[in-house]
């Protein structure tokens, strides 16, 4: 049975999973074999019922669109949600997410995607000025939650999520990754807990830029979802990976914090640590827990996210997820498992395990690799 | 009218000795405060009218020799006209006084703490273990902004960009529920202090204005002002870590308070600048409150006279419209937002009020909690939740609907060695805690009780990272307002729904 | 001295000025343009500090205060001097509801009328001695549950009534005194009208003289009658409101 959205009667969705993202600082640009190779070396780590990748410089020549990936059920919902889009949206160019038979994925949503922008004269601008950003916000919450069989699940401008219900090295064939090109990708194997997969909640989770693909199950979901309510988002999914993401657009795009900021929100260091710090730099962290107690994420968690400059790894403050790193000239991997990253880089620079709660963010034209004190095994 | 010369109302107690066991010793005599024994010559003779079972004489009694039973002689049962009912109608035909009485209510209402359960961790997330892992409960009481500002140092380091607004630091999210000099004992309140102080949290000074001997314990403690305005001036008001406006109570919503002339000394008629021997009455409302906009008005007078650096609280009880109140407090500028559940203690209250008015403190605590975040305002204001937490699972269940921190009494009281005999208005308390009668007083030893506070703090405290352990989080912010981890028993839709909770198996 | 302008000014602002003025040294304060500012004299100290109010100072003038002068060349509006410690507050007009409650010690002197609830829960100890004096008439609610201190009621201005009703309701320490014989029949239960004797009129004058001269009228006008002084007639008027269960 097919299904876009998650109709199970649960609260939320949980999953084991593996992951890995390969990044290129110098966005030199490859194809989806590396990603499909190395995420493939960590098929153990899920159960097919979800795997799926983002892909970032893959629309070059609609960089300033939107690209919207719509899954839908039936061609009903289909009309629907292209009304909507139409009233709402110049829609430069649209079409069939092109996908291939394979033995192992014969049962899919019908695949589309749009490249568009907001109108100028839509009809919300009568009540609010919204910027496109947040309007393409609330339109992909819209139609998440009030469209029947239809479901956005790639948002961003020159990039784009390819996602499934199956292993992601069959997925990776379905929408034949090979022949799509970027400086940065991004991967997930999951393993679902609590409901049988569903083609909407696989990973990665993304909205405008921001894709996310996560490991391990968050304790601390009740509260952030509440504390996410509070500011407006609609946690539709019920996965933690959608409410990582929405609270790294609340942190980065909406309260302007500095991603390395942000990140600390995510995996605040402890108290004792806080109270060793000095003057300013103690006040900042006591007021970042302060006021962001509820956005901690708390119980074991891995993730990778992609954004528009760069990508960045971390796992939680007490280190329950693995997570490896490597660079080998301007690439950067990370993954669950070193041997993810050997697999499609045999000999890097060097190799390293991230300390807990320290994020390695790589950014674009950037030399260094921000990862301070985390080089513990070369 | 002639005074009838006796009373329908029979002792509610016996107070047996055996006469065997018994040597004479006088202890019993010494330590009831009621008047209970005398001396009849060659033995110890009970007046079992004064007897209000408060424990204290079988405590102290060495050979064990005292026994205090229920009385025995029956008011015929009738599951309508109830034992209490009839003795209060007659109580009130024989002095036409309105019935009062001392703690919480004593009616069987539902206790809806006692119909939630736990969440705890299984494979697909781990727990934690509280002894080898760090487990937080550190919490910061105030108005915390909706988002951090920052800016960038010539370092290229990120700073604030403004100071934090004022904040308590708490160890552990407990607090001492107000209980003020003159309803309690001087050492009652020293106890608390000495507690507040080691454990890194605070108590609440009540509306009877600061004893001298409390000034050094000012981190820990909060300041209140009522609408008896009992010893405040600009002083008070800085003495303390945060000033608390305390509009009502949970015993009794919507009334004031009346501290009888029997407790009225010399100490307390210093501090309270009222005559010895008179009443000390709280009118029922501030009189220069009549309206939200006039709370607002009086917040801030208070935040001037403390040049903005105290946090404010406003202590209120639950009633119906709770939710739409605390918003108003919440909007009117209060930092902290003190919630009072029905079955909360007092040293007096009529119980026509203690016992009919008020709604229960899990509901209200949802019902708060959920508007506040509707509205975009629950990081505007800490709520402290309150109204008989009994164990730390009270404590934990009230910090997943919804509380910064609970607030503790009565339970407070009962580490001193009250047995809940609910006579506090008298001043007669065996224990020296809401009495003022120096030779009760004097046995209450603050430094004991207070290292016992300080036990049953700290236990509760790691009751709490254990279930924190269990639920595989590491900090008491993943807890706060996380009702995903908890679930109803025995409950009705309704009542799940104003709990915004879901039935277990759901 | 220093003469602020307080036209457009948040009260938050004014009322940093004058605190860090005080800090400063400085003794006397002029505010000009005054027009409904907050908290004016809210919880400073100082008992040689003087503040000139030209304008309508707003609600809570003088609460908190402890030791300063503030002098209000006019009207001001509610809740002057709520719970007050000490220092004195002149109104050359008429004051608003809600005058000295739950105040502790100083003193206020009003030229003109008052409003609903003066005085309410004013308490006193020793020589803390709260003292409110009112030229004109005041509104109901009068002097409820007041514990200590002295209130004046002169009628200066010659109506023959007070207009109020529910006078000193729940009285339990304390003086009030009145320029003028009451109805006394129409009060409260728990109070006894006396004719002030001469250790009275000691007491008083000083006060009277002090009141006369901030306002600069004449002793004359205000002891030319005799005065009467209204006691609680019991320090419990409560105590028997209540049974215990």
């Amino acid at each position: 049975m097919l299904r876009t959205k998650n109709k199970f009667s649960t609260e939320r969705d949980i999953s084991g999973c593996g992951l890995c993202g390969i990044i290129n600082a110098k966005k030199v640009k490859t194809n989806g074999s590396d990603i499909k190779k190395s995420i493939s070396v960590e098929h153990d780590r899920g159960n097919g019922l979800g795997g799926g990748f983002a892909v970032y410089g893959n629309y070059p020549d609609y960089a300033e669109l939107y690209a919207f990936h719509i899954m839908y059920d039936s061609l009903s919902a289909k009309a629907d949600v292209e009304e909507y889009l139409k009233n709402n949206f110049i829609i430069e160019k649209e079409e069939t997410i092109p996908t291939f038979n394979t033995s192992k994925i014969y049962d899919h949503p019908y695949l589309h995607r749009y490249f568009i922008k907001p109108k100028s004269n839509r009809p919300d601008k009568l009540f609010h000025e919204l910027g496109d950003d947040d309007f393409v916000v609330n339109s992909v919450m819209l139609i998440n939650q009030n469209y029947d069989g239809a479901y956005v699940f790639s948002s961003g401008k020159n990039m784009g999520a390819f996602k499934g219900v199956g292993y992601p090295e069959d997925i990776a064939d379905f929408y034949r990754l090979e022949e799509i090109e970027g400086y940065m990708w991004t991967a997930h194997n999951r393993f679902p807990t609590n409901t049988p997969g569903w083609w909407g909640g696989a990973h990665p989770f993304t909205l405008l830029d921001w894709s996310i693909v996560h490991n391990g199950e968050i304790s601390s979901y009740g509260i952030n979802k509440r504390y996410l309510e509070m500011y407006k988002y609609n946690l539709a999914l019920r996965t933690d990976t959608e409410a990582i993401t929405y609270i790294l657009d609340l942190l980065i795009r909406k309260h302007k914090l500095p991603v390395r900021l942000a990140l600390t929100v995510l995996a605040s260091p402890f108290y004792q640590k806080i109270d060793k710090m000095d003057g300013d730099k103690k006040e900042l962290y006591t007021a970042l827990r302060q006021i962001y107690g509820s956005a901690l994420l708390n119980g074991p968690f891995a993730i990778v996210f992609g954004y528009a400059n760069g990508m960045v790894a971390m796992n939680d403050r007490i280190k329950l997820r693995p997570l490896v790193a490597a660079s080998m000239g301007d690439f950067t991997y990370v993954a669950s498992e070193e041997a993810a990253i050997r697999a499609v880089c045999q000999n890097p620079d060097i190799v390293w395990s991230p300390k807990a709660g320290e994020p390695v963010i790589v950014e674009f034209e950037e030399k260094n690799i921000h990862q301070k004190g985390g080089l513990i095994g070369l | 009218m002639t005074k009838s010369s006796f009373s329908n109302i029979q002792s509610e107690y016996l107070a047996l000795i055996d006469q065997n066991k018994c040597v004479r010793c006088k202890r019993c005599i010494q330590n009831c405060g009621w008047g209970t024994y005398s001396f009849g010559g060659d033995k110890i003779i009970s007046d079992h009218s004064k007897c209000v079972a408060c424990g204290r004489c079988y405590t102290y009694c060495p050979e064990g020799a005292i026994s205090i039973v229920k009385n025995p002689t029956i008011i015929r049962e009738n599951a309508n006209w109830k034992e209490g009912l009839i003795k209060n109608i007659w109580r009130q035909s024989e002095t036409g006084g309105i019935v009062i009485s001392g703690m919480g209510t004593t009616f069987k209402y539902k206790k809806y703490f006692d119909h939630i359960l736990l969440d705890a961790c299984q494979v697909t997330n781990p727990s934690i273990d509280p002894l080898r892992e760090p487990m937080e409960l550190r919490t910061y009481l105030g108005k915390k902004p909706s988002r951090l500002d920052i800016d960038i140092d010539v370092n290229g380091e990120p700073v604030l960009k403004s100071k934090m607004p004022p904040q308590i630091e708490l160890q552990t999210p407990f607090v001492f529920g107000a209980m003020s000099y003159g309803s309690i004992s001087l050492n009652a309140q020293k106890a608390m202090a000495l507690a507040a102080r080691a454990l890194g949290i605070v108590m609440n000074t009540g509306e009877g204005g600061l004893h001298d001997d409390l000034v050094p314990f000012g981190k820990n403690i909060i300041v209140q002002v009522a609408s008896g305005r009992f010893g405040v001036h600009r002083d008070y008001l800085n003495s303390g870590v945060a000033v608390e406006i305390k509009i009502g109570q949970g015993a009794k919503p919507g009334i004031g308070g009346h501290l009888p002339g029997e407790k009225i000394g010399v100490d307390i008629s210093r501090t309270r600048m009222i005559p010895v021997g008179t009443d000390a009455i709280s009118p029922a409302p501030h009189h220069d409150i009549y309206s939200i906009e006039d709370l607002r008005q009086l917040i801030y007078a208070v935040k001037e006279a403390t040049g903005y650096e105290k946090p404010v609280s406003v202590k209120v009880a639950a009633v119906h419209n709770i939710a739409a109140i605390v918003s108003g407090i919440v909007r009117a500028g209060a930092d902290i937002v003190y919630i009072d559940g029905y079955t909360g203690g007092t040293g007096a209250a009529p119980n026509i009020i203690k016992d009919h008015v008020g709604i229960p403190i899990e509901i209200a605590l949802a019902q708060v909690d959920e508007r506040l975040r509707e509205e975009g305002i629950r990081s505007e204001a800490s709520i402290i939740a309150a109204g008989s937490i009994r164990s730390s699972a009270d404590a934990i269940k009230a910090i997943a609907l919804g509380a910064d921190a609970v607030a503790i009494g009565t339970a407070a009281l009962i580490v001193m060695g009250c047995h809940v005999c609910g006579k506090c208005n008298t001043g007669n308390c065996s224990w020296g805690i809401t009495t003022q009668r120096p030779e009760l007083v004097r046995r209450l030893d603050p430094e004991v009780y207070g290292e016992r506070l300080y036990n049953l703090i700290s236990a509760w405290s790691h009751e709490i990272q254990e279930v924190l352990g269990a639920m595989g989080v590491n900090s008491i912010d993943s807890l706060r307002g996380s009702r995903e981890r908890l679930r109803g028993v025995e409950l009705t839709d309704a009542e799940l729904k104003a709990l915004g909770i879901k039935h277990a198996g759901l | 001295m220093i003469t602020i302008d307080a036209s457009g000014m948040h009260y938050k602002e004014l009322n940093q000025l004058i605190r860090e003025g005080i800090e400063k040294g400085i003794k006397k304060f002029f505010l000009e343009n005054v027009n409904g500012q907050y908290y004016i004299g809210d919880g400073i100290k100082g008992d040689d500090v003087v503040i000139n109010v030209n304008g309508v100072p707003g609600n809570d003038l003088g609460a908190f205060m402890d030791g300063p002068t503030l002098i209000i060349n006019g009207n001001a509006q509610d809740n002057i001097g709520n719970t007050m410690n000490a220092g004195k507050i002149l109104i050359k007009g008429d004051a608003g509801d809600v005058v000295g409650y739950g105040m502790r010690g100083g003193k206020i002197y009003i030229l003109g009328n008052a409003g609903y609830r003066v005085g309410i829960h004013m308490k006193g100890y020793n020589e803390q001695m709260p003292i409110i004096i009112i030229g004109g008439k005041v509104g109901s609610f009068f002097a409820e549950y007041m514990a200590g201190g002295i209130i004046v009621l002169l009628g200066l201005n010659d109506s023959d009534e007070f207009d109020s009703e529910y006078f000193a309701s729940g009285m339990h320490g304390g003086t009030i005194y009145l320029r003028k014989k009451i109805d006394f029949s129409k009060y409260s239960k728990e109070v006894e009208l006396y004719e002030a004797d001469e250790k009275d009129m000691d007491f008083l004058k000083k006060y009277l003289v002090d009141y006369a001269d901030s306002f600069n009228i004449a002793l004359e006008g205000i002891t030319d009658k005799p005065f009467y002084k209204i006691m609680p007639s019991s320090a419990r008027p409560y105590a028997h409101l209540y049974t215990s269960a």
